[in-house]
């Protein structure tokens, strides 16, 4: 049974943990650096990344997480784990730092605020159809060509990728979580 | 929105209440200017209430409480990346409309301004945008539940920096919950006219435990110990007031607050956090308050 780790520092936990549970992981939530030890795989969860960052960094998770992600340790980010896992943020508060696992630059809240904030459906290679839902979602504007990527989205203005993949490191701007569709988790957690 | 391209759904319960899923163990900070969303945002606030007079000012100053001008919501929005909430009167759906209109990402519809409908509350589903607002039981929670409320927060007291009414109130709701999910079916019939709640929604609580939407808590939180009592008590983030910009260092205690939220589990932390932080707010006893703004809202 794959040992996976969520960021429990601020955001949707709960649902990240009850989905890899239900998928066959044995869950630990990650609020201390000791935390990060003898994992499989980690999701950054959806939350704010503002918030998040900072609590990372008092924490001292930060430097450590980011020599395991130099190490290839697998992690998931969705919405703000995305933008925390990009390599470069528009959009974003002049001092925020990322850890620049995935070759792309993301605009924060690129979809618009709350008013905007909207489901629909992605498609995804390999899966099939399974329900997005986009809430103040990050939008990936530029990509790395050597990216892969897992599903692209036209919400009106071309399409960007929603979910991508860079060897042991995924993001996806929506939240798989919040549904009952546990494909994506699945998929996860099987590359472990 | 929506484009030929893309069959979306905006305004949908499940992107509504998604936002506040987002904010669980986060703090949500009161700001009157973008100077303190500034401080809020750099200290870790998950979202930043924009009104024009923290709730201490209100009571101290009296007078009616109506919405914030647009002008300094504008110019919060400009300086922070994070969620900004603002709050309309109880029944006041046109305030309501002004703040959708100004796109601010969550609306609360708070018993700290001057109610405008002594009956009736805002009909929640007419929004895209999400609103929270307070409760002090379980009845008063699932009534705006049924309004179309996608978050809750106990509502304390308002204003006074003193926990006391808080801890009450999360514990009369989940004292409620817990006695719902130990009757009967025979029994909710009664329980919900009781509690003169939707039938429906007590049948939900009785089978899961849970409200159906978060549960965060307001009103009287000041210290880092706070937090961490309430979050213990089952509130899943908070709402901050009075209790940081009326602090002696508003700076560290906006910091402490947020450590203590996701630490709250964590003794030695929330120690670590709450040394040599100067003064909290001054504070006020309920006993000798002559308006209770929980008793606002119906």
């Amino acid at each position: 049974m794959p040992r996976v780790g969520v960021l429990a520092l601020q955001g949707d936990v709960r649902e990240h943990s009850a989905m890899l549970a239900e998928v066959g992981a044995e869950v630990v939530a990650v609020r201390q650096v000791e935390h990060l030890d003898g994992l499989d795989g980690l999701v950054l969860p959806g939350g704010e990344s503002t918030a998040i960052a900072r609590l990372m960094a008092t924490s001292g998770i930060r430097p450590v997480l980011e020599a395991r992600l130099h190490e290839g340790l697998s992690v998931f980010g969705t919405c703000a784990g995305l933008i925390l896992l990009s390599s470069e943020i528009l959009d974003g508060r002049s001092d925020q730092w990322s850890f620049a696992a995935l070759p792309l630059a993301v605009r924060r809240n690129g979809y618009g605020r709350q008013i905007a904030s909207f489901e629909s459906v992605v498609e995804v290679k390999g899966i099939g159809a399974i329900p997005g839902v986009f809430i103040r979602a990050p939008k990936i504007e530029t990509w790395s060509s050597d990216l892969e990527v897992l599903a692209m989205h036209d919400h009106g203005d071309g399409d960007h990728p929603v979910l991508v993949r860079y060897g042991a490191v995924w993001g996806c701007s929506f939240h798989p979580e919040l549904t009952s569709d546990d494909r994506l988790h699945r998929l996860f957690v099987e590359s472990l | 929105m929506n484009s030929p391209h893309d069959p979306s759904t905006i305004g949908s319960a499940l992107v509504k209440r998604g936002l506040a899923d987002m904010l669980r163990g986060g703090v949500i900070m009161d700001v009157v200017n973008p100077e303190q969303a500034k401080i809020a945002e750099d200290a870790g606030a998950v979202a930043v209430m924009a009104l024009e007079r923290v709730p201490s000012d209100i009571r101290r100053d009296g007078g009616v409480a109506r919405m914030s001008d647009p002008q300094m919501i504008r110019e919060i929005q400009a300086t922070v990346t994070i969620p900004v909430m603002a709050k309309a009167r109880i029944g006041h759906f046109a305030e309501a409309q002004v703040l959708q209109s100004l796109d601010v990402d969550y609306i609360d519809e708070s018993e700290v301004l001057t109610p405008a409908d002594e009956e009736n509350h805002i009909d929640k589903w007419a929004f895209t945008v999400p609103f929270v607002c307070g409760a002090t039981n379980l009845g008063e929670a699932l009534r705006r539940i049924g309004e179309g409320a996608c978050l809750i927060r106990s509502k304390g007291e308002a204003g006074t920096g003193n926990v006391v009414e808080a801890v009450r109130h999360l514990r009369t709701i989940n004292a409620q919950m817990r006695r719902l999910t130990s009757a009967d079916d025979a029994e909710l019939f009664a329980l919900a006219k009781d509690l003169q709640a939707p039938l429906a929604l007590v049948q939900e609580v009785a089978r899961t435990g849970a409200l159906p939407v978060p549960l965060f808590c307001a009103g009287g939180i000041s210290t880092p110990s706070d937090a961490s009592l309430v979050l213990q008590l089952g509130a899943e983030a908070v709402f901050v007031g009075s209790g940081i910009f009326k602090s002696d260092d508003p700076v560290r205690m906006a910091q402490a607050i947020v450590e203590a939220t996701t630490h709250y589990l964590d003794a030695g932390v929330v120690a670590k956090v709450s040394t040599g932080l100067g003064a909290a707010m001054k504070g006020i006893e309920t006993a000798s308050l002559e308006q209770r703004l929980a008793e606002r809202g119906w």
